[in-house]
């Protein structure tokens, strides 16, 4: 798991690269948290494009963002999603607490 | 019925095993000619109780997660995962959605997943003693 992390106009974007379970989560809360904290951007923009895999540790960790984004009165918003992860986010009904964009086609 | 070919691992849990965990499953399942659809959901699924395990059976210590797969020739795949952790109380309160014990990065869903992915949970539990997390799915027949 890799995270590639790019702030700009106040939107911190991360993209994360590999399969989202349990141990790879917590690679991923750290950096985007650590940058998160010191900047505080009005929306973190989480891009799953190249993500193949993820079980519900990753709504965990969309939750979590969340929750500290709140703190600055922040939003998150989803990108990226591949059907087998929109499955698990659909499951989750964390749209009613993050937004999620779909590009057409 | 027996199965046609089954298999049986172990390994400490450690969190960096989950993902080794859940591919040689998927590698063994491919066996059966699953969809790529099927196979997401039940490695899904696999990747939930073996989370479960390492992360609240074995809380505050490292212990051995085993794992057996069993195919059949109807197109049935039984994995179960098994720890001889520190257990579930109650078992129905802990399979509700949304229910956590393990805090704030936890999205308490892991078994409402494995219940929507597979045909089938069964799970055991001793306190002291561990669990034990069995899930069936059937593969349809590829045209
Ligand atoms: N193998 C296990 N050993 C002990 N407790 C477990 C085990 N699996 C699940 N549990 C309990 O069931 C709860 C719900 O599990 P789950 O639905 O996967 O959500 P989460 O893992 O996000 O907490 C856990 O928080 C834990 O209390
Ligand atoms: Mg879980």
């Amino acid at each position: 798991m890799s995270v590639q992390l790019l702030y700009k106009d106040g939107v911190l974007t991360a993209k994360m690269n590999g399969e989202i379970d349990h141990h790879a989560a917590r690679e991923i809360r750290e950096a985007i948290d650590s940058t998160s904290q010191r900047v505080k951007p009005y929306c973190l923009r989480l891009d799953f494009s190249a993500v193949p895999f993820m079980d519900s540790s990753g709504i965990g960790l969309i939750l979590g963002r969340v929750r500290l984004y709140q703190f600055w009165k922040g939003h998150v918003v989803l990108c990226g999603l591949s059907s087998n992860l929109n499955k698990m986010v659909e499951l989750s009904g964390i749209a009613s607490v993050a937004a999620i964009e779909r590009r057409a086609g | 019925m027996k199965p046609f070919n089954k298999v049986e691992f172990s390994f400490p849990s450690n969190s960096v095993n989950e993902g080794f965990a859940r591919a040689a499953v998927s590698a063994f399942l491919s066996q059966l000619d699953p969809t790529v659809a099927d196979l997401t959901d039940l490695k899904t699924a696999v990747s939930e109780a073996v989370t479960n395990a390492i992360v609240h059976g074995y809380r505050d210590k490292i212990g051995f997660v085993y794992i057996s797969v069993k195919l059949f020739e109807n197109g049935k795949a039984v994995v179960r995962v098994r720890d001889k952790g520190c257990g579930i109380p109650n078992i129905e309160e802990a399979m509700e959605p949304l229910f956590t014990t393990g805090g704030e990065e936890r999205a308490g869903l892991g078994f409402a997943v494995m219940q929507s992915f597979c045909d089938c949970v069964r799970v055991t539990s001793a306190v002291g003693r561990g669990t034990a997390v069995t899930l069936t799915k059937y593969f349809e027949a590829r045209e």
